[in-house]
């Protein structure tokens, strides 16, 4: 036995119940290192690619829809009594200068949601950090430092779930927004674009219901879920979070569309180019 | 104690093998003060026992609230046809509820019953659903919360390192002598007391269940080091393994399938399991489909039922033998196997109940079980047979020397019972540590390890390695294999078992000239070579066995003697040693006598 | 049908590896086991390869198959183009021992610093009851066949050098089948973020990708546990919370499993009665003794509690007020 030493010699004391694993930290395997070293044949770069193309459109065009469209090129983010997503609720007081857009005042909220979201993370990790780009694939370096979330800045990752709960107001606004759309000018209408803000806000909803934190504070945090009545109640509202969660990465791209697709539309109705056909009555 | 040369590891109670039986064997030893080390060939938690599937047999009465251990015995006994050793199942049956509760003590997490116990499920020839269980994957469950428990225990691991002799003292065992996998460098544990723990014989043959592991180690280190085996002509075949594709061919399929309602066909679409039952005991199986199918839908709601229950949870052996000879009439699937059924139950109670035979089939057959039927036909899965112990304390005919676990024979008679094995482990594993510790505690004065039969070892350990040139060990076990498979099979005859003894000598002239290539280092080619001296051993073993009981009985079925014959047979054990020429005896002995108590049980069964 | 071209890495340390071809005769179901030991058994006697089951339960027989950690008793050769030569490489995170065995030995050494499981003191074995679904959600995790795939493919411990340890997520699940164990006692919290290192994930879900057993490593084990970790060290307002009530973080659900009788089952004997009640209490000065020694390391770990300085100044209180709790639990039902 020599340097084999581990079966025997790291098992024959026991280890006191918080002592850190014996040395060394971590193994040393043999990993070819460098970016994208990898024995893998199949096309593992499509999936980071189309992750990193879709979320960089998604983030260009929300900066220019929100910040630069309205003040810019003059165009109007509410048309025909329906309200882009990416401004409600909308705070717009007088002393606002004129570049200001009054999404800046909500933006934040969806932004730091879906910055700190889990499946976010693990995407844009992927996508632009390539940290891993896929899985068994090198990185750039090894990082002699690598600390990602157990250091500042990404611990504060862990403030998701205040995200969430701050996400429920503009979730609720925009509720509304979708039910006052529905009555424009003392006439009801139901029109192309408002099902479309009510598709949009049910999906933001089964975004935000289907998140790991939701899922965790209505009843993953128990260990014991027979042990009260209540704790019977916060198991099946578990269970159902559990159901929207599977599917988190769905929702999550699903609702990322929708919400730019609407602002879109309501944009191109603005100008005009596009009209809104509706039942109105 | 140290011999140069050698890396020398001194305790008083070395354990070989790390399966359930071992490491609870070495959990009880350390609990009682022995300084303990425990020996396995492959790392930690990897051991046969994790592939035990459907539960372990435990009246606990959760479920049936008029099962008891009386039941329990006279289930095992019968099952056993009154070949085992009356006292071990006894203490089987009484002790091994505790040692469940004892699992969940340490972690284990059980599936639970509507009012919140550990449930149970049924298994064939247990009278009530008695099988404590996690899913499909009990033995899997039991293996981490030993090892865990072991691991905080402070016993010595020693992974990776295969024990090839045991070395002996005057009248007693003295400790072993084995080498490490990795580096191939020779090994000394001198010990007050040595364990054996190290599982079954199935890699004796071609289509089986078993591990590459169980290549009957501690059978032939036992039998080597002078003890004596006993009903070694039981090899019980499990009647559902896969048969296609040839890749996976014999790999199990738990019994459970079937405890959960699976329903056995042939190729015509018939239910052949009515043909089968034994007329003495038709009484305890459900009487028509429709009482069957009841049985099934009330049970898998967790509760006892007044229906009998179905004609698939017959004995092991009798299921066995009524597929083998489906097919050998014709009536067997494209395959060679039968129809098992499940897809007639909800898909979702399929999965959650028997979730790794649906991602086996699924995965490794592209069938899924939720649609259609399994192919299944009999494979090599347990050896009833074994070391001849000690019921109180697991102790061999050589002091120092214990067994616990398959290795040790007479608990299962001539056919065991699915979901007592891991019962048994659990108990016998513990009562072998506690027996092992106290007899260490006894003969305090240490081990003394006599030079030359660790120098001797050595040599016989490096003699394939120096050899010019022989025999390639790959091409023997090959052999070896077929030649049990189609010879000392399900079912026996004279002439083909005087064939097999022949066959042996010639392979075991073939394995002195055995040479290895490649060096010590992790050479599998290697590790095989005393193997396969451990598995010609058992092989012969349980070939003169078999030969020598003429009678039809429990998992031993003779062609030229088809019938059961209580007479000369019903109470005899047959029984291996070692000659004064050092050639394997058979001889027979009786089984040990019950106790009046107990036969009482048994006549209320009949 | 056509022959397999496999490239078999086969080397030791210190010395020159190389990718060795071999033309392997296919059966229909073979898997790259199967294959390997036709290599074994043909061509390469001394090919070490770690196996035991063929079957996917015992996790021996891990390498990596074209690039992929991949259990090799489980991976089909129909899954792949046999025009193509296919590669079989040893698990690369961990030492290599020689060929496609490695030393995994690491891994038993961290497992050693889980503590174990812990049931409270003052409910007996026969009271314990709980329900399939509280045991759902840990049996998945204890499906684990510890194949170490899912550390050998996690880029923590593959291509990082951290300052401290990483556990890795073969054992963050381990840990997480502890911590939701219904009735454990012991609050591993601290230990996850302190000595696991559980802000090195980063949740990029590898190991969930390629575990055989097809355990939400991610989803139900990794992240709950860093939900938790935040419950108890990350979120101001149940740290405030904690401060105004003057309780330790109690860590979460911290009911004793007296269980309400489900309809029509008989009640759990005498969970709920006034002799145990009276035990619960009584006991419970002798619990706070416990904390205080819990820095120096006593062998049997503390009841759920942490050991910090806070912790152990204000365990006790929290102990004192859990037992009646459970009480009054099991009273309601
Ligand atoms: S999710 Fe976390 S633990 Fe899993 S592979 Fe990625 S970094 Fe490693
Ligand atoms: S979690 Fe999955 S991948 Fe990881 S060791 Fe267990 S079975 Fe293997
Ligand atoms: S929103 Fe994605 S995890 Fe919370
Ligand atoms: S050999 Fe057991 S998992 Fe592959």
């Amino acid at each position: 036995m020599t340097s084999i030493a581990p079966p025997a010699a790291q098992l024959d004391r026991p280890a006191s119940p918080a002592r850190p694993p014996a040395s060394p930290i971590k193994p040393t395997g043999t990993a070819r290192q460098g970016l994208f070293a990898t024995r893998r044949p199949d096309a593992w770069w499509i999936e980071p690619t189309i992750v990193a193309i879709g979320f960089g459109a998604f983030i260009l065009y929300s900066l220019f829809s929100s910040l630069v469209w309205e003040p810019v090129f003059h165009v109007p983010y509410e048309a025909q009594g329906y309200l882009s997503p990416f401004f409600s609720p909308l705070i717009k007081p007088d002393w606002l200068p004129w570049w200001f857009s009054p999404a800046i005042l909500i933006l934040w909220i969806p932004l730091g949601f879906r910055t700190t979201c889990y499946y976010y993370r693990k995407a844009y990790y992927r996508a632009y950090f390539v940290d891993p780009p896929a899985c068994a694939v090198g990185e750039p370096t090894i990082h002699s430092r690598y600390r990602l979330e157990a250091a500042f800045p990404f611990i504060l990752q862990n403030i998701h779930r205040y995200f969430l709960y701050l996400a429920f107001i503009p979730l609720f606004f925009l509720w509304l927004d979708a039910f006052l759309a529905l009555r424009q000018e003392g006439v009801w209408r139901i029109g192309v674009i408002g099902a479309l803000m009510f598709l949009n806000v049910a999906l933001l909803t089964g975004y935000s219901l289907s998140c790991h934190s939701f899922r965790h504070v209505i009843g993953g945090k128990m260990d014991c879920f027979s042990c009260s009545r209540g704790a019977l109640l916060r198991y099946r509202a578990w269970e159902r979070a559990t159901w929207l969660n599977i599917h988190h990465l769905r929702w999550a791209w699903a609702s990322l569309i929708s919400v730019a697709v609407t602002d879109l539309l309501i944009r191109l109705l603005a100008i005009g180019v596009i009209g809104d056909p509706a039942l109105r009555f | 104690m140290a011999i140069s040369g050698f890396e020398t590891h001194v305790h008083d109670v070395l354990v070989v093998g790390a399966g359930g039986a071992g490491l609870r064997a070495a959990i009880e030893a350390r609990a009682r003060g022995a300084s303990v080390g425990l020996v396995c060939k492959s790392l930690l938690g990897k051991a046969h026992t994790v592939m035990a599937e459907g539960g372990a047999a435990a009246a606990l009465a959760h479920v049936a609230p008029d099962d008891n251990w009386k039941v329990h015995f006279r289930d095992t006994m019968v099952g056993g046809k009154l070949l085992n050793h009356p006292r071990m199942a006894q203490l089987h049956a009484l002790e091994a509820p505790d040692r469940i509760r004892e699992l969940e003590l340490w972690g284990a997490v059980f599936d639970r019953t509507a009012d919140g116990r550990i449930s149970q499920r049924p298994f064939g020839g247990h009278t009530y659903p008695r099988l404590a269980h996690v899913g499909d994957r009990t033995g899997l469950e039991m293996m981490r919360t030993l090892q865990d428990k072991a691991v905080h225990s402070d016993v010595d691991v020693y992974m990776e390192c295969t024990i090839t002799h045991l070395i002996t003292g005057p009248g007693r065992i003295m400790g072993a002598f084995g080498y490490w996998r990795v580096t191939g460098e020779p090994v000394l544990f001198p010990a007050k007391a040595v364990v054996l723990a190290t599982g079954g014989i199935g890699k004796a043959y071609e289509v089986t269940s078993n591990s590459w592991e169980y290549s009957g180690d501690g059978h032939a280190l036992a039998y080597l080091a002078g003890a004596e085996l006993i009903d070694m002509e039981f090899v019980q075949f499990h009647p559902t393994g896969m048969v296609w594709p040839p890749g996976v061919r014999g790999l199990l399929v738990t019994e459970a399938v079937r405890g959960e309602g699976g329903i056995l066909r042939n190729k015509d679409g018939e239910r052949f399991m009515w043909k089968y039952l034994p007329e003495d005991r038709r009484q305890e199986y459900a009487a028509t489909d429709e009482e069957a199918e009841r049985w099934v839908e009330v049970t898998a709601q967790g509760r006892s039922s007044e229906a009998r229950r179905p004609p698939e949870l017959s004995t092991r052996d009798n299921v066995s033998r009524a597929i083998y000879t489906e097919v050998k009439e014709g009536r067997g699937s494209p395959h060679g196997g039968v129809y098992l059924d499940i897809s007639y139950l909800p898909a979702e109670h399929i999965r959650r109940k028997l979730p790794s035979m649906f991602d086996q089939f699924k995965e490794l057959a592209d069938v899924d079980i939720t649609r259609g039927p399994m192919e299944v036909g009999p494979t090599t899965h347990y050896v009833m047979g074994g070391v001849r112990v000690d019921a109180e304390t697991g102790a061999t005919t050589v002091p120092g020397l214990f067994a616990a676990g398959e290795v040790a024979g007479g608990m299962h008679g001539a056919n065991r019972l699915g979901g007592n094995s891991l019962s048994d482990l659990l108990v016998f594993g513990a009562r072998t540590g506690a027996g092992a510790a106290a007899y260490a505690a006894r003969n305090a004065a240490s081990a003394y390890v006599d030079p030359s039969q660790a120098y001797r070892a050595a040599r016989q350990l490096s003699a394939p390695l120096e050899r010019e040139d022989g025999e390639d060990a790959y091409a023997i076990q090959r052999d070896l294999q077929a030649m049990m498979q189609s010879l000392v099979g399900i079912f026996r005859e004279e002439a083909d078992l005087r064939e097999a003894l022949g066959r042996l000598t010639d392979l075991e002239t073939r394995w002195q000239s055995i040479k290895v290539t490649g060096g010590r280092m992790y050479n599998p080619g290697w590790n095989l070579v005393f193997e396969l001296r451990n598995l010609l051993t058992v092989s012969r073993a349980v070939t003169l066995s078999a030969l020598q009981r003429t009678e039809s009985r429990g998992a031993h079925s003779r062609v030229d003697y088809p019938e059961q014959d209580d007479r000369n047979w019903g109470v005899i054990n047959s029984v291996i040693c070692r000659g004064p020429d050092g050639a394997m005896m058979v001889a027979r002995s009786g089984v040990p006598p019950m106790a009046s108590e107990l036969r009482g049980l048994l006549g209320a069964a009949h | 049908m056509p022959d397999a071209h496999l490239k078999v890495f086969r080397g030791r340390p210190g010395e020159p590896s190389e990718f060795v071809d071999f033309d392997v005769p296919v059966e229909e179901g073979m898997v790259v086991l199967d294959a390997l030991h036709w290599i074994q058994g043909h061509r390469a006697p001394d090919l070490a390869v770690r196996w035991n089951c063929k079957a996917a339960k015992c996790g021996s027989c891990g390498a990596e198959v074209n690039g992929r950690p991949s259990l090799t008793c489980k991976t089909r050769l129909s899954d792949f183009d046999l025009d193509e030569p296919i590669t079989v490489e040893p698990m690369r995170a961990f030492p290599l021992i020689k060929d496609l065995v490695t030393d995994v030995s690491w891994n038993y050494a961290v497992n050693r610093t889980i503590t174990p499981f812990t049931p409270p003191e003052n409910l007996p074995q026969e009271q314990w009851r709980w329900q399939q679904r509280d045991v759902d959600r840990v049996q998945e995790f204890r499906k684990c066949i510890e194949c170490f795939l899912c550390q050998d493919v996690c880029h923590v411990l593959r291509n990082h050098e951290t300052e401290r340890a990483f556990m890795g997520p073969r054992f963050l699940i381990r840990v997480a089948s502890l911590e939701m164990h219904p009735i454990d006692q012991v609050d591993r919290r601290q230990y996850l973020k302190d000595s696991g290192g559980i802000g090195y994930c980063n949740i990029t879900k590898c190991c969930t990708e390629v575990c055989p057993e097809h355990i939400k490593i991610t989803d139900n084990g990794i992240i709950p546990l860093k939900e938790r970790v935040a419950d108890a060290y990350y979120d101001p307002l149940q740290w405030a919370w904690r401060k105004l009530r003057g309780r330790e973080a109690t860590g979460a659900g911290t009911e004793l499993p007296v269980l309400p009788a489900p309809v029509g089952a008989p009640p759990p004997p005498a969970a709920a009665t006034t002799p145990t009640d009276a035990t619960a209490t009584e006991s419970a000065p002798a619990q706070t003794a416990e904390p205080a020694a819990a820095g120096t390391g006593p062998a049997r770990p503390p009841r759920r509690v942490r050991t910090t300085k806070s912790a152990r100044q204000t365990a006790g209180r929290k102990d004192a007020a859990r037992a009646p709790r459970g009480r009054r639990d099991g009273g309601a039902g």
